[in-house]
């Protein structure tokens, strides 16, 4: 098998897989990066979500080789911030977002991927940033509110 | 009843190790160290955690405490999203008298000497341990002041605790538990145990964050998925295509050469003569197991895989299960389940009946996480790990299959992606151990989203027609409901209207099919309810009246003069949920919105909800939801106002897009591109909860807030585009089959 050189939360990685191998499961079986989670496998629910040099991306849908050749820098949650104080992560606690809290490390990459982009995001730009981001136990009206204190947060810091 | 007083003592009493003895020798990778506190200037603030202690002393089976005062408290039952690894301690911790703050809560593994009901399922856990719960803190916390009381020489009533400190005021002398608690241990606990008064609760009816918060956003929580020991493999199943078909033959040569594969073994989790649970529901107990090394290579191997199958009954269709069930009602015969007056000649009076079917199709469960199970199993015992909501049950089916006694079989608990009621059917944890067991090691079993979501064990189909005769004033005078479903009918023939109206019928009807179904998030309440709320819309309508006036006038009567003794309910707290959502949504005050009311009663809970409705490019808007709540004292408001809306939401999404059809015997949906899940545009805008504050003992919580908002949702729909909707899915009709 193959061995491929990656950049995951800032620190060189070597796998060895076929090269056709998503992303999510070289962090999760390979790298022990388990806060990345399956939900589908074919990049319609976001559970997998990470940043690729900074943009959200469904790891599910990320082949390591092509990944590897682009050399484009991994984030996952684990690599957001150590202790949960990514204005993100804070927004989050405050609101007391998570139920079974599976969804929970999709939805908040894709969160700080959205507030990348749109650092004072609207209703309607919140709603199309997140649609991709299932919650099977329905807590989006607290996504919702928490993306918005975290866009605060995110302004007073 | 015999066993809980059996476990009442024990848990008073001072327990060995808890947790679970055999699989403290596990070791779990852990990808990260485990939390640390946040310090951040704006607004809110995370608690700090506390520091460990070097040593802890066990109080009883829930309790230990730290030489430094930090409390440990178990949560006993499984936790799929209810919010009881939070909600359940903090009612240990209010009688035990402690800071929030010190206290650190983990996860007990099954445990039938010392814990009562482990089960997840029925909205139960607070209810039927709410007592316990306190007695337990109340104990220990007896123990802490006698040892305190010794160790000073004063009686033990000149002392007095708060927030983990024992005071003796008359000499300023005072202790903290932690300097007690090893003395604590040898002290007998009295029969009689005082209970705080709940008026000076100073943790229930706090709103506390959810304890594994933290965890859960910084991606350190682990779930079953997640877990990894040293040297464990990864197993995939392989199951028939479709209901009614089992495994003929296959060919694994090709699939061995794959890279990471190393097993190909057949397995039988019903194996003739063991005994089953009625948690063993499960329509394909023979499967073709794969094992491998990692878990995308399990997954390319199952796909590569070369099986024959056989038909050994009739693949069924969706549009036949329609059609059966409506011939089911038309003209089947059926139970009666309840009769009251002679409701054949108040219709035949009526001034005006009014008739209506409703139907639902099939669900699955789809928890985000996908089933999954971590086993070891050798001769001697199994070790096994993983979500479940029924372990104990696991564990017996486990030890009839494996031939293992009872106490050899270790099961402990992870954190849940969901339940749903999909985790109460535990067959993922059988062909767990019974892989394990065939290749002789540890595996964790993982299934694909598609083998979820095709496997069963379904929200069966429904379809129920309602009858309602009104008199010239507008006054109900019968009603008749007649119920039909695949593998049970959805009536619930206690529930109101009956025993509000004198002349009343209720019959159900049931076909059988080899689809294998079983409960759902507030089972056939999940469907019953919106039917009955937008039927009684339409009679309330038809008499003149307004919807929330209609059905006080019933809950009047239903408190007045009750017909019949078996009704389920309490018409005062029934009514008393719609008068408050009547004023918190400003009912009489309504605009232009398009709105609609339900109210519903399950899992010992009184929920009403008022809908307002908006129509953007023809699709149905939810703009706001109003919701009162009766569940008895709230133990938790934050987790509680949590539940509520997933509840909300849930059964919004489920009612607009749920639908899984099948054609011959095939789910024709097995991923979330074509099977449709509410998103995060479609929930509504807002939602604001109430809770009525009347001091009763806690009831369910985690799934009364659904059923009712199905009838809501239909009537506002009504109200915006003038046409009643009778079948869901509401938003696509044609899926319906
Ligand atoms: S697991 Fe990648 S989008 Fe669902
Ligand atoms: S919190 Fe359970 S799926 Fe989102």
């Amino acid at each position: 098998m193959p061995t491929y050189q990656l950049k995951v939360n800032g620190q060189p990685r070597e796998v060895e897989a076929t090269s056709e191998t998503p992303l999510l499961w070289i962090l999760r079986d390979d790298l022990n990066l388990v806060g990345t989670k399956y939900g589908c496998g074919i990049g319609s629910c976001g559970a997998c979500t990470v940043h690729l040099d900074g943009v959200a991306m469904r790891s599910c849908q990320t082949p390591v080789g092509k990944l590897a050749e682009s050399g484009q820098a991994v984030t996952t949650i684990e690599g957001l911030s150590d202790d949960g104080s990514h204005p993100v992560q804070r927004a989050w606690l405050e609101h007391d977002v998570p139920q079974c809290g599976y969804c929970q490390s999709g939805q908040i990459m894709s969160a700080v991927s959205l507030l990348q982009n749109s650092p004072q995001p609207s209703d309607a730009e919140i709603d199309a940033g997140m649609s991709g981001n299932i919650c099977r136990c329905g807590t989006y009206v607290r996504i919702h509110a928490a993306v918005k204190t975290a866009a605060k947060l995110q302004a007073n810091s | 009843m015999k066993k809980l007083n059996n476990n009442r003592r024990n848990f008073l009493k001072v327990s060995a190790a808890t947790g679970g003895g055999l699989l403290l020798g596990m070791t779990w990778l852990t990808s990260c160290e485990r939390e640390v506190a946040i310090e951040e200037g704006t607004g809110f603030k995370m608690p700090p955690r506390p520091d460990m202690p070097d040593r802890w002393s066990e109080v009883n089976a829930f309790v230990k405490i730290g030489e430094n005062g930090v409390v440990t408290i178990y949560s006993p039952n499984p936790e799929i999203g209810q919010n009881v690894k939070t909600s359940m301690p903090m009612i240990v911790a209010e009688e035990l008298d402690v800071d929030w703050q010190n206290v650190v809560v983990e996860q007990a593994g099954l445990d039938t000497d010392n814990f009562n009901s482990q089960l997840a399922g029925g909205s139960q856990s607070i209810r039927k341990n709410w007592t316990i719960l306190r007695q337990t803190g109340a104990a220990a916390r007896y123990l802490l002041v006698a040892a305190a009381a010794e160790s000073l020489g004063v009686p033990v009533a000149e002392l007095r605790t708060e927030k983990g400190i024992i005071y003796h005021d008359a000499s300023g002398k005072s202790l903290g538990y932690g300097e007690v608690a090893s003395a604590a241990a040898g002290i007998e606990v009295p029969e009689d145990i005082q209970l705080k008064d709940p008026k000076d609760f100073t943790i229930i009816g706090q709103g506390k964050k959810n304890v594994d918060a933290l965890e859960i956003v910084t991606g350190k929580a682990v779930y079953g998925i997640d877990l990894q020991a040293e040297g464990t493999l990864i197993a995939g199943i392989v199951h028939p295509p479709a209901f009614g078909m089992e495994l003929k033959s296959f060919n694994a040569d090709e699939v061995k050469q794959m890279p990471g594969i190393r097993h190909v073994v057949t397995i039988d989790a019903k194996p003739g003569g063991a005994e089953m649970q009625w948690s063993d529901v499960n329509a394909f107990p023979q499967l073709i197991a794969i094992v491998g090394d990692k878990t995308w290579q399990v997954f390319q191997a199952k796909k590569a895989l070369k099986v024959e199958w056989t038909t050994t009954s009739a693949g069924e269709f969706s549009a036949d299960h329609r059609k059966e069930l409506k011939e089911l009602i038309e003209s089947g015969k059926a139970d009666v389940a309840r009769r009251d007056g002679d409701p054949e000649q108040a219709f035949e009076d009526a001034d005006h009946i009014v008739e209506a079917t409703y139907s639902a199709p099939f669900l699955p469960h789809n928890t985000m996480e996908p089933m999954n199970f971590f086993a070891d199993v050798n001769g001697e015992r199994a070790l096994l790990n993983g979500p479940i909501q029924t372990p104990e049950y696991l564990r017996k089916t486990v030890s009839a299959v494996t031939g293992l006694a009872e106490e050899k079989v270790d099961i402990q608990l992870t954190r849940m992606g969901g339940g749903f009621g999909r985790r109460l059917y535990g067959n993922f944890g059988v062909e767990a151990a019974l892989i394990s067991k065939a290749i002789g090691g540890p595996v964790k079993l993982v299934y694909t989203r598609e083998d979820d979501m095709t496997q069963g064990t379904y929200r069966p189909d429904y379809l129920v027609k309602y009858r309602a005769g009104l008199d010239a004033e507008g006054k109900l005078i019968a009603f008749h409901v007649r119920g039909a479903g695949t593998n049970g009918s959805p009536v619930f023939a206690n529930r109101f209207p009956a025993g509000a109206v004198e002349n009343y019928l209720a019959e159900n009807l049931s076909r059988e099919s080899n689809i294998s179904t079983g409960a759902w998030r507030a089972p056939k309440s999940n469907f019953i309810a919106g039917a009955e709320q937008a039927f009684l819309d339409e009679v309330a309508e038809a008499a003149g009246k307004d919807p929330i006036d209609f059905r006080l006038e019933l809950f009047d009567r239903a408190i007045a003069d009750p017909v019949g003794e078996k009704n389920d309910y309490d018409a005062e707290r029934y009514a008393g949920v719609l008068k408050e959502v009547r004023v918190k949504s400003g009912w009489d005050e309504s605009g232009n919105q398009h709105r609609g009311v339900a109210a519903y009663y399950c899992h010992n809970s009184y929920v009403a909800q008022v809908l307002d409705l908006s129509l953007k490019n023809n699709r149905p808007q939810v703009d706001r939801v109003v919701c009162a709540v009766d569940c008895g004292i709230v133990v938790n408001p934050e987790g509680a106002v949590n539940q509520i809306e997933g509840g909300i939401i849930d059964g919004i999404g489920h009612a607009l897009y749920g639908a899984l059809t099948f054609a011959d015997g095939k789910p024709e949906q097995e991923n979330y591109n074509t099977y449709r899940l509410i998103r995060h545009a479609e929930a509504p805008k807002k939602i604001e909860t109430h809770f009525v504050d009347n001091g009763i003992a806690p009831t369910g919580l985690g799934e009364p807030s659904l059923p009712p908002i199905m009838g809501a949702l239909a009537n506002a729909m009504y109200k915006a585009t003038g046409k009643r909707v009778y079948d869901q899915p509401f938003a696509n009709p044609t899926l319906r089959g």
